[in-house]
């Protein structure tokens, strides 16, 4: 049996209504752990209103090797982009 | 009390509160560096910079309740040992990881009753301090308390470790619920709830988490106390030796 503790990523919410978003990683033995250790290594300066935490081995992650059939060919298609209408004026900033 | 809130019995009890807090948090902040773990080591200097936090509250308070001109930071630096009013079992060294958690809860299980009775104190400002103090504390319990548990009930050396710290630091354990003249004159004007009161709801905490951890508390109890007094185990020597050197050797000396 290994001695470390496994590896948790940890995701933040700042504010309600924004997502969470993953700030880093850290140990801990299970998943209650993880929860406080996330609240003392990642929150000390009000960064937080709910935090997730998910073991790192359970992720699944896209290959780096894939890069280029999986993202190349969004690149030559710019009418994805909503860039051929004119905004009126009276929208403002979008 | 004056209309200034000057009261030596509030000055009195202020300097209880944070000298403990203080010795404590200063105890923790030992580990910084060194706690088994990374994430450990920022929770405890998390505990460690609330305690201390608390202790300016508190200190405050004795300062302007006291009304001599004194600053927090004087009377952090500047009393010897037979001025501070801190528990025994804060003083305690840290000894290994195990007894440097076991003596956190054991004081958490305390500190926690204790502030939520201090929210209805006839003093507003000791019912504000304990007041945000209590959340801070309600934390510092929950995770005392989980590692009590998961060391008590661990392996066979961590639950050898956690029994000697329970061994280690039960006797000092009985001084937090003793009550003398001062606390009688406090609990008269309603300032601060008399220390018996809470002693079942830390009973029941340590039961059950002790229950949880496979843990046993020692039967025989005798009670080392005299803190309250300035009469301190000779371990507090060394802490203020450290933590005052700067003041000492520089008078004034500023960040």
């Amino acid at each position: 049996m290994s001695s470390e503790w496994p590896l948790w990523e940890v995701f933040i919410r700042g504010q309600h209504g924004l997502n969470h978003r993953h700030v880093g990683s850290l140990h801990a033995p299970d998943a209650e752990m993880a929860i406080l250790n996330a609240r003392d290594v990642y929150t000390r300066r009000n960064e937080g209103v709910s935090i997730w935490v998910v073991r790192s081995s359970d992720i699944v992650a896209s290959a780096p090797s894939d890069k280029g059939p999986l993202f190349d060919p969004a690149n030559a298609k710019v009418y994805r982009h909503p860039t051929f209408f004119d905004v009126p004026d009276e929208v403002g900033h979008m | 009390m004056s209309a200034l809130g000057l009261s030596p019995a509030i000055a009195e009890f202020a300097l209880r509160m944070g000298d403990s807090c203080l010795i404590l948090g200063h105890r923790n902040s030992e580990w910084c560096g060194h706690a088994p773990a990374l994430e450990e080591d920022i929770a405890l200097a998390n505990t460690a910079l609330d305690l201390i936090g608390q202790t300016q509250l508190w200190l405050e308070l004795a300062c302007e309740a006291e009304g001599k001109g004194r600053t927090s930071d004087q009377l952090a630096f500047l009393r010897d040992v037979s001025g501070y009013r801190n528990l025994l079992l804060v003083e305690q060294p840290n000894g290994d990881f195990g007894r440097t958690v076991m003596r956190q809860y054991l004081f958490d299980a305390w500190h926690l009753p204790l502030l939520k009775a201090l929210m209805n104190s006839t003093d507003k400002r000791i019912a504000a301090i304990a007041e945000k103090a209590a959340k801070e504390v309600a934390y510092h319990l929950e995770r005392s308390a989980d590692l009590v548990v998961r060391l008590g009930d661990g392996t066979a050396e961590s639950h050898a470790r956690m029994q000697a710290a329970v061994d280690f630091l039960w006797p000092y354990t009985g001084e937090m619920f003793l009550a003398d003249a001062l606390d009688e004159e406090l609990v008269a004007s309603g300032l601060a709830p008399e220390p018996g009161s809470h002693k079942a709801a830390w009973q029941e905490h340590v039961t059950r988490t002790f229950a949880d951890a496979t843990l046993k508390a020692p039967e025989k109890s005798f009670a080392q106390k005299g803190g309250r007094r300035g009469v301190h185990s000779e371990h507090l020597g060394f802490i203020l030796a450290e933590m005052q050197f700067l003041q000492r050797a520089y008078p004034g000396a500023r960040w």
